[in-house]
């Protein structure tokens, strides 16, 4: 008996066994919760004896010590001296502090050559005859091909578009109903088939990066990830890691493939981050693809959502670029997959973007479509911190109640893209430069590693140093979109104008010609 | 280690000394598991081996929890993989059966949103399925639970039409609007945005377009600056009772809490520094850190004003601790009352040498200023240059669309129409707010002295039966059902004292200030006809 009691002594033989045990855990408990609440105590004195020179150290204390009595008199006399001490000699140390999370967020990205070449761009911008040595901006996602169409639209119809029925004071804070009905309606015609989107599962947004961030807020916890096929959009780092906090397990799709995304690469990524102990919550599709301009074919599809449901995790479809697949192929939305068969839509979750559509960007009105109850309950609360304003909402109410107009509009954007498409590949072509062919999007890939110095990604950033500062031209480099392989380039073609291309070619003609003459000196 | 724990075993073997010593001797007494350990250290082994074991069942519990989920969610649909052609058939019956154990799963944070509600919420929806209307709903719900003021729209209104008729159009263009722009808004509308700041929060101060950053609405703005302020499990301070939006906008997303600091009736609800030293040293005590007070002036339930001795008190109780100042200034422009506003950006432009700006944060928007509510347009004032980096860049989830940008710019800088709208709108707020006080007065329903803001703080302590939050919330249910009129309860706000009620004025004109009074007569008569 006494070889297994413990404490036994103490209760006397009854219910020792289970006493011995409770009190010592019970005891270590409390002794853990008293050292927590002891580690969370000695942080708080650092801040105020930092902040103030020595000979105030004393006084930052007593607010610890709970000595409120003496505490008034110094506030009076000493703070507004104390904060200017502060100002003067060691402004770093002196501010209150900013959340950790803050500052990472202000802190990156500010190197990253995709936000730098955008803003050096946006300061020295190109213009035919007034600035015609400025940057030729080639690393939007903005589409002006047929931005006049609007624009001739809204001059016609007068402002009285956009102020509709007047100021209507209390709205649903995700959308008025007659705006998500005239999406339905607009997206049908975009995507040239008879799906209907259904309002209710519908929440607009201020565009399609909101729409994207309260997905990943509604799907994943800080810390979990998703598997993100690569080489995707240089914005999505921001989207999902800033905020929200997620980790993006890149899905590399390489050259040799065209880019094109394979499940077993997706099985691959999933099971190395399942190793590394990451846990993964989705995978976020980009179709048409964002740099590359790739479209997925229904069996792709299919066996992505077989994947997800196997593995259990959720799919973010964006088809943020949906308007403007032009090519040969089909495109094929996730929402007639999951019209066509009934498979478990719980897990699917598809965002649109109306700005693109229409290019206009600076609207920013996104769409979020989800089929799981759930995250429309959640996603339609978080709205509220990401609200498109009513006058807005008015006007495209009006826009895209003219069908004929929508109609025309979807045709001749799609032409001229065609168009713009063609000619500045083939312009490329002549200089030698490969694009992978696309078939939607804003964007040519271009092989560009001929260029390159160093067949790396420092060769790679090197080049794209030149184009910047040399040819003055920005593009955003392969790297910015984590391609695996140096030497890819994404040109954003659909801000230009025909005669801006000879421009934009001959610019890099320079460029490449310095490489040739560069790489000759070298033999 | 080990010292620490033997007062602690010695404490709980005294506590029962004189029955145990009769049994046993000295040693055994106090040394547990002493037999498995021969009696040497016993009592260090003894108390560490049933530490460890419990530790190690924790683990494991913890462990087989989170196992338990993973074959929850990976059990059913593996028998998929073995069959090949069966892989879309398993799906379908789950989602016709048992859809909800394979459904994958929401993030923590999206499941606690989903249900959250308080009485507020509830009542805005249900006033928002049946609102009234004078001849298609007549017994519809009255809306008083909101924020807007309707008092003035019809000006708004009429300068559009003429904007739309004028030379509305060249402001429209949409040229230019596809260059790369910044989140945080277009360098017009901050100019503009930032004179009329000048204009409500007095004409001596200067705010200054490069410590601004605009954002969709004031509500992302707070958002915004929660995030950046604090860490999730930080926290703020706020005087109650506060708007309730305040719960969403801090909580949710950037996890931060907010510790409420009471002031009561007998004040006046305004607030008081040592309720503010206690709420913060009770934080403190409990580990929690404190990383800023946050306070609406005027504030939004009651409608009193922060004096400007108050402010440099908060100020300076800021600067001692070593936290952050968040002042919500959106109803600045909408006063009608003998107090004196002064925003806290006027008293940084005066003592500016003095005073640490940085830790100073300004929230402003047109929402209710202007009565742009559906605009959504906000400001984030602050002067250190970190929130600005990175509220610019969050700005990206939040911005405001270009034509809203720039239909608010042309408003703004009619300076003539800004001018006689605050004047016009200054002098029907005035009016409402006194006829429908003056009316609830003689109702017996006395509100607290308000100079600004949009809402009456009604006293109606004396109408509910058990004095408690149970009462309160059963006299708004009262309201709603028999009068059919929504109200924001005080426990909504996170007011301490059971019975008061926020009522929105200006969302009534004066003609409708008797249909009101009479559905609240009715509620009065029931609850004096039961007591």
């Amino acid at each position: 008996m006494r070889v297994i009691v413990p404490l036994q002594g103490v209760v006397q033989g009854k219910g020792g066994l289970f006493w011995g045990s409770v009190i010592p855990c019970a005891l270590f408990y409390f002794f853990q919760f008293y050292f927590k609440n002891r580690r969370h105590h000695p942080p708080p004195p650092p801040p105020p004896p930092s902040s103030p020179p020595q000979h105030h150290s004393p006084d930052p204390e007593p607010p610890a010590s709970a000595s409120d009595k003496l505490h008034p008199h110094h506030v009076q006399v000493l703070p507004r001296s104390l904060s200017r001490i502060l100002l003067s000699p060691r402004s770093p140390a002196g501010p209150a502090y900013v959340s950790g999370r803050a500052t990472s967020v202000a802190r990156i990205s500010a190197d990253s050559p995709y936000y730098a070449g955008l803003r050096k761009a946006a300061e020295d911008p190109y213009h035919e005859v007034r600035n015609p040595h400025g940057v030729i901006q080639l690393g939007l996602a903005h589409n002006t091909l047929s931005l006049d169409l609007v624009h001739d639209w809204i001059h016609q119809n007068g402002t009285n578009a956009l102020l509709g029925r007047g100021v209507a004071p209390c709205q649903p804070l995700d959308g008025f109903m007659d705006l998500k009905l005239a999406v339905a309606g607009f997206m049908s015609q975009v995507m040239e088939k008879s799906i209907l989107l259904s309002p209710s599962q519908m929440i607009l947004t201020a565009g399609a990066t909101s729409a994207i961030d309260i997905l990943s807020f509604c799907l994943a916890d800080h810390g979990n990830a998703f598997l993100v096929p690569t080489p995707h959009s240089p914005s999505f780092d921001g989207v999902i890691k800033w905020r929200s906090d997620i980790e993006i397990v890149a899905v590399p799709c390489r050259s040799t493939d065209n880019f094109n995304l394979s499940i077993t690469a997706l099985d691959r990524a999933f099971n190395q981050a399942k190793k590394r102990g990451q846990r993964v919550r989705g995978i976020i599709l980009t179709n048409p693809s964002n740099p590359v301009g790739k479209l997925l074919d229904r069996e792709t599809l299919l066996d992505i959502v077989d994947f997800a449901r196997e593995k259990n995790i959720h799919i973010v479809s964006n088809e943020t670029f949906a308007g403007s697949a032009c090519g040969s192929e089909e495109f094929v939305s996730m929402v007639e997959i999951m019209e066509a068969e009934e498979l478990d839509r719980d897990r699917v979750h598809i965002v649109y973007s109306l700005s693109n559509e229409l290019s206009v960007p600076e609207f920013k009105v996104g769409v979020l479509y989800s089929y799981n109850e759930n995250v429309l309950v959640a996603a339609r609360r978080v709205a509220r911190f990401s609200p498109v304003s009513a006058p807005t909402q008015q006007l495209l109410i009006s826009i895209l109640s003219d069908t004929i107009f929508v109609q025309k509009f979807i045709e001749i954007n799609r032409l001229r893209l065609r168009r713009m498409y063609n000619t500045f590949v083939a312009e490329l072509k002549q200089l030698g430069i490969e694009c992978t062919s696309s078939s939607g999007g804003f964007y040519c890939w271009a092989d560009m590693s001929k260029l390159l110095r160093s067949y790396s990604e420092k060769g790679e950033l090197e080049l794209w140093d030149r184009l910047l500062n040399v040819a003055k031209i920005n593009v955003t480099p392969g790297s910015s979109c984590h391609c695996i392989e140096p030497g890819w380039f994404r040109f954003c073609f659909t801000t230009l104008s025909e005669k801006d291309v000879s421009v934009v070619m001959e610019r890099i003609r320079r460029i490449s010609a310095a490489a040739e003459s560069h790489s000759s000196y070298g033999n | 280690m080990t010292r620490t724990r033997n007062p602690d075993s010695e404490s709980e073997s005294e506590s029962k000394p004189s029955s145990s010593s009769s049994s046993s001797t000295g040693m055994k007494l106090i040394v547990p598991l002493q037999g498995v350990v021969q009696g040497r250290g016993g009592i260090l082994l003894g108390s560490l081996i049933p530490c460890a074991l419990f530790y190690f069942l924790q683990l494991y519990l913890k462990k087989r929890r989170r196992s338990n989920h993973n074959n929850h969610s990976s059990n059913p649909p593996s028998p998929s993989s073995s069959f090949p052609e069966l892989p879309r058939t398993p799906s379908r019956s789950n989602l016709s059966s048992r859809g909800s154990i394979t459904r994958a799963r929401l993030s923590r944070l999206a499941s606690t949103i989903s249900d959250d509600d308080s009485a507020y919420y509830v009542g805005l929806n249900r006033a928002s399925r049946d609102p009234y209307h004078k001849f298609s709903n007549p017994d519809g719900i009255i809306q008083l639970g909101l924020s807007d003021n309707t008092l003035s729209l019809d000006l708004i209104g009429d300068w559009m039409q003429k904007w739309g008729s004028g030379g509305g159009d060249d402001d429209l263009s949409i040229n230019g609007i596809a260059t790369y722009q910044a989140f945080d808004g277009v360098d017009e509308l901050k100019l503009a945005m930032a004179d009329f700041m000048r204009q409500v929060m007095g004409r001596s101060v200067h705010f200054d377009t490069s410590n601004m950053v605009l954002t969709a609405g004031a509500t992302p703005a707070i958002e915004i600056l929660s995030f950046c302020l604090a860490d999730p499990g930080n926290a703020f301070l706020v005087p109650t009772p506060y708007y309730p939006g305040f719960d969403r906008d801090v909580r949710w997303r950037p996890g931060v809490d907010l510790i409420p600091v009471h002031c009561r009736s007998a004040d006046n609800f305004n607030l008081s520094m040592t309720a503010l030293e206690q709420a913060y040293a009770q934080a403190r005590k409990r580990g929690v850190k404190v990383r800023g007070i946050l306070v609406s002036n005027p504030s939004n339930p009651v409608g009193n004003m922060l004096t400007q001795d108050m402010l440099y008190n908060l100020i300076d109780f800021a600067e001692d601790k070593n936290i952050h100042l968040i002042v919500d200034e959106v109803f600045a422009g909408s006063r009608y009352g003998s107090e004196k506003f002064v925003s806290v950006a006027e008293i940084l432009d005066s003592d500016s040498e003095y005073i640490d700006n940085r830790r100073i944060h300004i929230i402003y928007g047109l929402s209710k200023d202007l009565a742009l509510a559906g605009f959504r347009v906000g400001v984030i004032y602050s002067f250190d240059r970190n929130v600005l980096a990175a509220a610019r860049k969050l700005c990206r989830f939040s911005s405001i669309s270009a034509p809203t940008q720039r239909l608010v710019t042309s408003m703004l800088s009619d300076k003539r129409f800004i001018q006689d709208y605050f004047e016009t709108n200054r002098n029907r707020m005035r009016q409402v707010h006194d006829e429908f006080v003056d009316a609830l007065s003689k109702l017996g329903i006395k509100c607290a002295k308000s100079s600004g803001g949009m809402f009456c703080w009604a006293d109606m302590s004396g109408l509910i039966k058990p004095y408690s939050e149970k009462g309160e919330l059963e006299l708004w249910e009262k309201f709603m059902s028999i009068a059919k009129i929504n109200i924001t309860p005080g426990s909504a706000c996170h007011c301490i004292e059971p019975g008061w009620f926020r009522i929105c004025f200006t969302t009534m004109s004066l003609e409708e200030i008797p249909l009101v009074i009479e559905r609240i007569r009715r509620v009065v008569e029931v609850c004096k006809s039961s007591s």
